[in-house]
């Protein structure tokens, strides 16, 4: 019997070194501690935990790696970094200190040849790239800088491409539906999903358990979200019971 | 208890350490093939591509120490790649030479709808008992991989199901090999790492 599960990711984002979005937690006893956060996602049944550093000073780069080394030595679950990766060095000193994956995002866009050299480095497993999507017409464009600038790339187009330049997973964001809580846009989650024989995560709007169920029956295999999982409007392990009594294979186990 | 973390150059050891650390043990990282002899357990992990392994291994002499140890008796674990290495060859990237310790060959997932890597959380069903899944049943562990053992029956010790049924743990003697990550898997995982140090 196939108990293949579909992937639950909640994402902190993470300025300097500390969380930004997780200050409504209850019960912690500091907030903004990022190996706090991650180790109770971790007891709540995260499937793997992702970072996304947005630190914008250069001279703050490095605490995203003392980030992962402390949670990696408290949380045993796959851990992702994403934000600010532009050269390989940028991975080596994340993996080497506990960190599985990492996210690429603007600098695969702006130098594809990056993707090619971090997988043939590292390992296509080791290498996401991130693609945010917003809607332009009937297509969907690839947007870099948080999604104010157009690249005018064509999403569908430029997911292949990383696909064939060994990235080992994509993480799809829709723009149009980040921030929302009106779901995931399904449409790009199904065609990405059908595209490429990589994994997707949809990212981007989801507002309850529904949504996710819905993500996954578009094809996605993982789902990440942020807020709703900062700030409790749905428990982990509560998604997940919903999912396993819909049908979707989940690991139940915390 | 001595145990030490074979390093030959494939990618971080970072994870396996602190997991190891977590369940009271303080591994070595050791480089040095002419020393491992004297360890009572060793862990061969591994990331990357089999090739690259085997050449790194062999570069370093490390290959034969591997064997040697094997042949001593004492209990060792190969994960992930570690485990694939184990056997006696390899089709991925061409034909590659194993370790040749236990039996068998290391083949791709055949095509199917499903994604390659098999990467996430699956479970190992358990053919034989042992004492390395004590206080674990089934348990959904973390896999990534695009390749696979074929081995003897008698060789394996769990199953996993991904489109097709294959082997996930294996057991030669005092060699055990395990395909997903220990390390990353959470609770379950840690337990397993736990009964590999009580052996």
């Amino acid at each position: 019997m196939n108990h293949f599960a579909k992937r639950i990711i909640p994402c902190l984002d993470v300025k300097d070194g500390r969380v930004v979005k997780g200050v409504n937690f209850v019960g912690l006893q500091d907030a903004g501690d990022p190996v706090e956060v991650a180790k109770r996602y971790n007891i709540e049944g995260a499937d793997e935990i992702t970072f996304l550093d947005i630190t914008a000073s250069n001279e703050n780069r490095d605490t995203i790696v003392e980030v992962v080394k402390s949670v990696a030595k408290e949380v045993f679950i796959p851990l992702t970094v994403g934000g600010g990766i532009r050269k390989l060095d940028d991975i080596y000193n994340l993996l080497n200190v506990g960190c599985d994956k990492v996210s690429i995002n603007s600098s695969a866009v702006k130098n594809p040849n990056f993707v090619n050299e971090a997988s043939k480095r590292f390992g296509s497993s080791t290498v996401v790239v991130a693609v945010d999507v917003k809607r332009v017409g009937d297509r969907h464009h690839v947007f870099i800088n948080g999604g104010r600038v157009d690249t005018g790339k064509d999403a569908v187009e430029w997911i292949k491409e990383v696909r064939d330049r060994g990235a080992g997973e994509i993480l799809l964001t829709s723009m149009d539906s980040d921030g929302t809580k009106n779901g995931f846009d399904l449409e790009i989650t199904k065609m990405a999903s059908e595209l490429v024989d990589i994994p997707i995560i949809a990212s981007g709007g989801a507002g309850n358990v529904e949504h996710i169920f819905d993500a996954f029956q578009s094809g996605a295999d993982a789902a990440l979200a942020a807020s709703i999982f900062h700030f409790r409007e749905i428990e982990i392990m509560e998604l997940k019971e919903y999912l396993d009594k819909r049908g979707i294979a989940v690991r139940l186990e915390k | 208890m001595n145990l030490a973390i074979l390093n030959y150059n494939m990618g971080n050891l970072a994870s396996v350490i602190n997991a190891l650390r977590k369940v009271g043990v303080e591994a070595t990282i050791e480089k040095n093939p002419d020393n491992i002899l004297k360890y009572d357990k060793i862990i061969l992990p591994g990331v990357g591509a089999f090739g690259d392994a085997m050449e790194h291994l062999t570069d370093i002499g490390m290959d034969r120490a591997i064997v040697e140890f094997a042949n001593s008796g004492k209990y060792m674990l190969g994960i992930c790649l570690g485990m694939q290495l184990l056997f006696e060859q390899s089709e991925e990237f061409g034909e590659h030479k194993g370790l040749g310790i236990i039996s068998g060959e290391v083949r791709r997932f055949p095509k199917s709808e499903l994604k390659i890597p098999h990467m996430g959380w699956n479970r190992i069903d358990e053919v034989h008992q042992n004492s390395i899944f004590k206080g674990v049943s089934n348990p959904y562990l973390y896999f990534v991989h695009s390749y696979f053992v074929d081995t003897e029956e008698k060789n394996v010790l769990g199953k996993t199901d991904y489109g097709i049924e294959f082997v996930s743990s294996v057991q030669k003697e005092n060699i055990f090999g395990l395909q997903p990550h220990p390390e990353k898997s959470h609770e379950n995982g840690l337990k397993i790492l736990q009964n590999f140090i009580n052996l």
